[in-house]
């Protein structure tokens, strides 16, 4: 067996789960490192919680093993494990108060009282929650239930912090501010957080790398820049932002370089290293190419790389962004194309001629 | 116009609350009339305040064995049948498994059939088993109808009792012992005190059963009935009567002070969380 290396907190190797005939998992191997804050993103049924719930102990997989810590789980159950989870609907004890939740966890380690209350108090500043120890939990607000079920998994000092969709129950405004709170205080800690998520932004904005799963496999697991800037299969690029796909095909192959002719865009020579690795060239269909990648070009004065003529079939007006849906020459489906709205750029209406600027390095490949 | 016939409907839905409220508690009323009434015959008109009924309840030894013997069987037929209706409840609320449609069905039948039924097969039983008829007989029969009222009680305790609260205390380290100590029981406590006082108050007064399965202890309801043939001990029935009664409504407020108690704790509204007032 290779040795581990020493910065690798949980491995997955060949996870599978069956629940009668259906495999909810189909072998996932993954590696998170210590310290990195790390998402299981997917549409729902893609198996993200089943496998979030088989590292936190809840469930045994049918095949494969996870270690966490250099240590094999099976047969260790979820009481015995250096995890702690953040619950979709936060599982705050209804009977208990703030501090008897937060401290829930100390007491089975028969912890002094003293040494209990000290540790919640500091819980409960590193969540803002300063002084509302005696509150009941019914008392509780939703943002404010969030935090008691992270600072009652934080207390614990687990090696790994499970989070099963633990803002979706929030309004939008506290969901935004939730993340950006989420990801500083796993910075400053330094604690593993691992993150199940169906929302793309989400997981875009608070994680180092993200695992995109569909129906029980790992699609993608990449930075979420590289998610986003390459993403391997046209699956992962509708599932992560807008992606605009264009029919292609392969007409020239150097040893370094490919030469495609796109619907539209017309030929086009690219670096071979841009190609997903396993892509087999030949095989190219389709290119893909990001709404902010597209530029709609208001006059002489405003150049690009390359550009091609279309019509705006419809103009959505978001006040700081412009959506333009853009017909391009051919048949295809008409293109949308994001546009900042900065000084002196018009908001040009539905029916207008324009050209369309694009640049051969913003283009992604799929087969 | 509307508003004289509005005014006259809701007088006449006042005269029939009084009416049904009469109804229901004019006959309950009578008990401690008579319990105080200085004469030996149970009718009016009153003839004068005594306490002698009670004072010879205090000096009929017979009384005190039939109370101890209704005692026995009363707590003990509400801890089993409270331990076996959470177990049900349990297993009902949280597990799937293959007949649990009939198999809940069958537990919850002993609810409608007629108790002299089930009294004269118990009896049947018990004889073919050899078994002499006692306290414990009794408590048995008792058990068997009594179960299902702590599962339909219980039933609803334990559904509304979210998984991951369970999971969450597992995954805080804690046992499974642990769990059902900290987070089970405070949650599911109102419906089990509930269960535990419904089962109480079934079994004592439940007389069918005891009747046929007692042996030479007889209980509180088959004593009361033994007596009736006696008119002269009919005013101290009545003042045993009036005992039970304010016995009856002092466990019914406490049960409910507890669960009203319980349901703030938990933040719910106390209607909202189910109960008998």
């Amino acid at each position: 067996m290779a040795a581990i290396e020493t910065n690798d907190i949980i491995v997955l190797s060949d996870v599978t789960k069956a629940f009668g005939t259906f495999q909810a998992l189909k072998g996932i191997n993954a590696t998170i490192q210590e310290g990195e804050f790390f998402s299981l993103l997917g549409p729902s049924g893609c198996g993200k919680t089943t496998l979030l719930r088989m590292i936190a102990g809840f469930d045994e997989p049918t095949t494969g093993s996870i270690s966490i810590d250099d240590k094999p789980m099976a047969g260790i159950s979820a009481n015995k494990r250096p995890t702690n989870m953040v619950f979709q609907s936060y599982a705050i004890f209804p009977h208990l108060t703030v501090a008897e939740n937060v401290g829930y966890g100390l007491k089975t380690r028969k912890l002094p009282k003293k040494e209990i209350a000290a540790e919640v108090g500091k819980a409960l500043d590193m969540v803002d929650l300063h002084g509302l120890g005696h509150r009941g939990a019914h008392e509780l607000s939703g943002g404010q239930r969030q935090r008691v079920a992270l600072a009652r998994a934080l207390v614990m000092k687990p090696k790994v912090i499970l989070l099963d969709e633990p803002l979706s129950a929030l309004d939008k405004k506290l969901r935004d501010q939730m993340q950006v709170e989420l990801r500083s205080l796993q910075q400053s800690l330094g604690i593993t957080f691992i993150l199940v998520t169906h929302d793309q932004e989400e997981a875009l904005i608070m994680s180092d790398r993200i695992a995109v799963m569909f129906e029980g496999e790992i699609a993608q697991l990449d930075t979420p820049e590289g998610l986003y800037r390459r993403p391997r299969t046209k699956r992962v690029a509708s599932f992560i932002g807008v992606m605009n796909f264009l029919s292609a095909k392969l007409t020239g192959e150097k040893d370094d370089a490919l030469t495609l002719t796109i619907d539209a865009l017309g030929d086009v020579t690219v670096p071979r290293s841009i190609a997903p690795i396993g892509l087999d060239p030949a095989g190219i269909d389709a290119v893909g190419i990001r709404p902010e990648m597209l530029t709609v070009l208001m006059d002489e004065t405003d150049t690009a790389e390359r550009s091609v003529k279309g019509t705006i079939t419809a103009t959505s007006y978001y006040g700081d962004m412009t959506y333009y849906d853009v017909q391009l020459p051919g048949d295809g489906a008409p293109v949308t194309i994001s546009m900042r709205n900065t000084a002196g750029r018009s908001v040009l209406p539905q029916g207008s001629e324009v050209s369309v600027g694009w640049g051969a390095d913003s283009i992604v490949l799929f087969e | 116009m509307s508003r004289s016939r509005k005014a006259f409907s809701a007088r006449a839905l006042t005269v029939y609350a009084l009416l049904y409220m009469l109804f229901l508690y004019a006959p309950v009323i009578l008990l401690p009339l008579f319990a105080f009434n200085d004469a030996t015959i149970v009718s009016f008109p009153l003839k004068g305040f005594t306490t002698k009924w009670f004072d010879v309840l205090w000096t009929t030894e017979a009384l005190h064995g039939a109370v101890r013997n209704s005692m026995i069987v009363a707590v003990s037929t509400a801890l089993l049948s409270t331990v076996l209706g959470a177990c049900a409840a349990r297993a009902s609320s949280r597990y799937r498994f293959p007949g649990k449609r009939p198999v809940m069905g069958f537990i919850m039948l002993p609810l409608v059939l007629p108790e002299i039924i089930v009294a004269v097969a118990l009896l049947v039983l018990l004889m073919q088993l050899g078994m002499s008829l006692s306290l414990w007989t009794v408590i048995l029969g008792h058990v068997l109808i009594c179960t299902p009222f702590s599962i339909a009680i219980l039933s609803s305790a334990f559904q509304g009792l979210d998984t991951s609260l369970e999971e969450a205390s597992f995954d805080l380290g804690e046992t499974r012992w642990g769990t059902f100590y900290r987070v089970i029981l405070p949650l599911v406590m109102p419906g089990v005190i509930s269960s535990l006082l419904i089962c109480f108050t079934i079994s004592l007064d439940e007389f069918i059963i005891a009747f046929f399965l007692t042996g030479t202890d007889v209980t509180l309801p088959v004593y009361i009935w033994s007596q009736l043939r006696f008119p002269t001990k009919l005013p101290s029935v009545m003042a045993l009567g009036t005992i039970l009664l304010a016995l009856s409504v002092v466990l019914l407020i406490l049960a409910e002070w507890f669960r009203r108690r319980s349901a703030r704790k938990q933040g719910l509204e106390a209607s909202a969380a189910g109960g008998f007032m």
